[in-house]
């Protein structure tokens, strides 16, 4: 602004570097609370914690939906014919490729543990149809197979596994990834 | 009945204060004894081992007829309150009973999780005013919700010496202040006469004898120590945050007098021109010639 | 005003926009170029503080409406779960509640310092009752979010403070139903103050934008209370009271982090921390601290219509302060007898705030009906007569006179 002359210009400057960059600092120290309030709050986090499922109620060809961190899980209990379907493909010829055991526990292939939103845009897919016998999402018709692989439609993604582990043959914790199981 | 709560309500750019209406003809009870506290001050924190002992109170005495509405289990492994570890908490949570539903509708009982708050003793408020003709009030906030009235001039100098205690300092006293009526004092049926109590009839029969909780850290089974515990509890069950505010509030305090500082500075130096004497006939001419 | 310097863009853009949007010009000529009297003391960085602590109370407000729920089953557990479990939000809870009272605070200070230094009188009128209007948009506004914490003042508070308007002859009870929305305070009377609560801050941003608009085109008072007769009675806005109002609002904000972080309870009464009960009345009602001296002077009436309309006539006088004072000299500086009544006047009303705290009985109630006759005859009798019989001191020629005499 003003251009008075005066002998320290430096020690002027200086000071007026200081208190810009002081200022600076607490107004960027004062966007973390305001910015942080809308994280997801403790109470939301806690009751985000692992959820234990049992398995021995759901049939065999069965889907059952649960909810976990306020996502729907797909947990389907495959019968032989829809484990061999899954098994016999091309794994290259995916659009995105991954083999069946890549998406199940070893020694649990007759369970598929999948997160339940369409990679497309987020809507539910509906379970036990389309043309593979996975899922069929109807907002804009992407296909799954029985291991929830993408086969068709616009979605990018095979559905997404969420953190799981088996406690034993027939209960499995959601949330929580096995450290090695036995 | 709500006791008797005190007034901070202050005229702050005078000097005056406010203090609660007491009724005419009732005279004021004692002030509580002023006792000291880990958390009070600028850089106060919460005692651990106090608010575990405080919530061994809590659980084997006042639980039975007191809510803790607002606090989950997941807070006892709060690190700046009680700091149970996370599996302690967990193990105190699945030794309560929480009411829930099952698959198939059916109400059942399950063991309680960090995520689920405690379980009130009483299914609802009409159940709890059956017990003693008022309902126990919930714990939540009882400490900030307690005080006695300070008076002139303590709250003008509470304001420079950070004095809020007045919540677990009355509680403190409160449950050491039952007392044999005085002579001609008329006690109501079912009431308990207390010292500390706005009109000294209280519903609540004496809570705690020497003994009665046992302590694994050596602290004095007395019901003072048990008071003074279960008071501390209850400020931390009402301020979770206390120890993280005052820590914060100390840094922005010495940020802002470092920023008040280097403003001074840079407006002496901005004032300078027109300050001076030599220049202080120039105004905005002279500015204005510069620019 | 004169001293405006022409403002000339230099960025290409800038020429660009100013051809279309003069908003550079604006905002140079409002808040740049700006002639301020150099002579301003430190009580008129309140201005600037006030306008700090209206954003301040906006955005942390903002935040806050993002987690609560006014509804009367959750509004005291979703202020807890604030204060408990969302990230900070006992910070910005506590800096709201207490924002409120350094925002009366400061509001007190700016008003008083209008009144020592005359800053109501001619051409100043319109900005003085702008600021009477934001003075009781503060207090509606005020009142309300306090109800929306629905604890047990909360509740009470808010069931006295409307009832207030029962006293009006005729109307009085269906008015009252009629701003309760039912047959108590209650779920309907929450949700409708949650909603003007949001609406009033921007009302208020509004008139304050009227409040400066006014305050550019009549200019500054100041404490010689003279106007500036050429450049050299004034100083650019930027940077000499940008940089002075900013000190003064840092300095303000360490008296209002002690309160934050060290005593945030201090000003908060603990019978807010129990949930309304609407069986059960406190042993005592009492307003927040700012409105205690309209509070003892309704309750220093005894009759409910003449306490209701004296209340309303205690904030609505100083409306008409700038024709009751009929002293052409504006300043206290040069008036010896008016600096003392203002200043019995001052002490009269902190007297008020403390009476307005106390049980309404025995001395207190003879006390407080002495302040409210001395409140009342300050404006309607003493300062008339002040400006017909006071002899007062004589006038500097110029502020720049008046800043070298006292150097």
């Amino acid at each position: 602004m003003t251009t008075v002359s005066s002998a320290e210009p430096t020690r002027r400057d200086f000071l007026y570097i200081a208190t810009g960059a002081v200022g600076a600092i607490g107004a960027a120290a004062t966007l973390v609370p305001l910015l942080a309030q809308m994280n997801p709050d403790a109470s939301t986090v806690a009751a985000g914690a692992p959820v234990d499922i049992d398995l021995a109620p759901i049939a065999e060809g069965q889907i059952v939906k649960v909810f976990w961190r306020s996502k729907p899980i797909f947990i389907f209990h495959r019968t032989k014919k829809e484990i061999d379907e899954a098994k016999n493909v091309d794994v290259n010829s995916l659009p995105d490729p991954e083999s069946d055991a890549e998406r199940t526990k070893p020694g649990h292939e007759q369970w598929l543990v999948v997160i339940g939103i369409c990679t497309h845009l987020g809507c539910i897919p509906l379970a036990h149809q389309g043309e593979y016998g996975g899922w069929f999402c109807p907002c804009h018709g992407s296909q799954y197979d029985t291991a929830g692989r993408i086969r068709k439609g616009p979605a990018p993604r095979n559905l997404a596994l969420p953190p799981y582990t088996f406690l034993s043959d027939t209960k499995i914790r959601i949330g929580e990834e096995s450290a090695k199981t036995a | 009945m709500k006791a008797k709560s005190t007034i901070r309500a202050v005229f702050v750019f005078g000097a005056l204060a406010a203090g609660t209406a007491v009724a005419a003809a009732q005279e004021e009870p004692p002030t509580p004894p002023r006792l000291s506290w880990s958390f009070s001050g600028p850089f106060g924190k919460y005692d651990q081992a106090q608010l575990q002992r405080g919530f061994k109170v809590y659980r084997e005495v006042c639980s039975t007829c007191h809510s803790l509405n607002l606090l989950a289990f997941r807070d006892l492994a709060d690190p700046y309150g009680p700091g149970f570890s996370e599996a302690q908490a967990q193990q105190i949570a699945s030794e309560y009973k929480i009411k829930d539903i099952d698959d198939k509708g059916q109400p059942i009982e399950r063991p309680g999780r960090l995520a689920d708050h405690f379980p009130p003793p009483f299914p609802n408020e009409a159940a709890a005013k059956a017990t003693y003709g008022v309902a126990p009030p919930d714990m939540s906030t009882l400490a900030k919700a307690r005080g006695y009235r300070r008076g002139f001039p303590w709250f003008i100098v509470d304001i420079f010496t950070q004095y809020q205690e007045e919540g677990p300092d009355y509680i403190a006293a409160y449950l050491q202040g039952y007392r044999e009526p005085p002579k001609g004092f008329e006690l109501p049926a079912g009431g308990h006469y207390n010292e500390y109590f706005p009109g000294h009839n209280t519903a609540m029969p004496p809570p705690l004898q020497d003994g009665q909780v046992a302590y694994d850290d050596g602290s004095p089974q007395t019901v003072q120590q048990y008071a003074k515990d279960i008071a501390a509890f209850l400020m931390w069950a009402a301020e979770p945050h206390l120890v993280a505010r005052k820590r914060i509030g100390f840094q922005v305090l010495i940020y802002l007098i470092v920023l008040a500082g280097l403003l001074y500075f840079t407006k002496k130096r901005v004032w300078h021109a027109v300050e001076a004497p030599h220049e202080s006939a120039s105004g905005q001419a002279a500015t204005k010639a510069g620019a | 005003m004169s001293g405006h310097s022409t403002y000339r863009p230099q960025s290409k853009f800038m020429q660009w926009l100013e051809k279309r949007l003069p908003i550079g010009g604006l905002v140079h000529s409002s808040f740049v170029a700006y002639p301020t009297p150099r002579n301003l003391n430190y009580w008129w960085t309140f201005g600037g503080i006030l306008a700090f602590m209206l954003a301040v109370q906006i955005v942390t407000g903002i935040v806050l409406a993002m987690h609560y729920t006014p509804q009367a089953d959750m509004a005291f557990n979703s202020v807890e779960s604030i204060m408990r479990d969302v990230n900070y939000g006992w910070l910005i809870r506590y800096v709201h509640a207490n924002g409120a009272s350094m925002f009366f605070l400061a509001a007190y200070i700016h008003l008083f310092r209008g009144m020592y230094y005359g800053s109501y009188k001619e051409p100043r009128e319109v900005l003085w009752i702008l600021g009477v209007i934001l003075l009781l948009l503060m207090i509606a506004t005020g009142f309300m979010g306090y109800v929306l914490v629905w604890g047990q003042m909360s509740f009470w508070a808010a069931t006295v403070i409307t009832n207030l308007f029962s006293a009006i002859p005729g109307v009085g009870s269906t008015i009252v139903t009629w701003l309760w929305g039912g047959y108590a305070v209650g779920n309907p009377t929450l949700n409708r103050f949650f909603s003007l609560h949001y609406l009033l801050p921007f009302v208020i941003a509004g008139v304050v934008v009227l409040h400066i608009w006014a305050l550019h085109v009549v200019g500054q008072n100041n404490p010689a209370g003279i106007e500036p007769k050429s450049d050299r009675d004034t100083v650019p806005f930027t940077p000499y009271a940008t940089i002075k109002d900013t000190f003064m609002i840092v300095v303000f904000c360490i008296v209002f982090a002690w309160f934050v972080f060290y005593i945030p309870n201090y000003l908060l009464h603990p019978d807010n921390y129990i949930p309304a009960n609407p069986a059960q009345t406190p042993p005592e009602i009492v307003p927040e601290w700012y409105y205690l001296p309209f509070y003892a002077i309704l309750r220093s009436i005894p009759n409910k219509l003449l306490g209701v309309c004296a209340l309303f006539a205690s904030i609505v006088i100083l409306a008409f302060l700038p024709w009751l004072d009929t002293s052409p000299v504006r300043s206290a500086r040069y008036r010896p007898l008016y600096r003392q009544f203002f200043w019995l006047f001052v002490a009269t009303a902190i007297g008020l705030g403390y009476l307005g705290s106390r049980p309404p009985e025995g001395v207190y109630v003879v006390i407080s009906r002495i302040l409210t006759v001395y409140y009342f005859a300050f404006f309607l009798i003493i300062l008339p007569l002040l400006g017909i019989f006071e002899k007062t001191r004589p006038l500097p020629n110029s502020i720049a006179d008046s800043v070298l005499g006292k150097a």
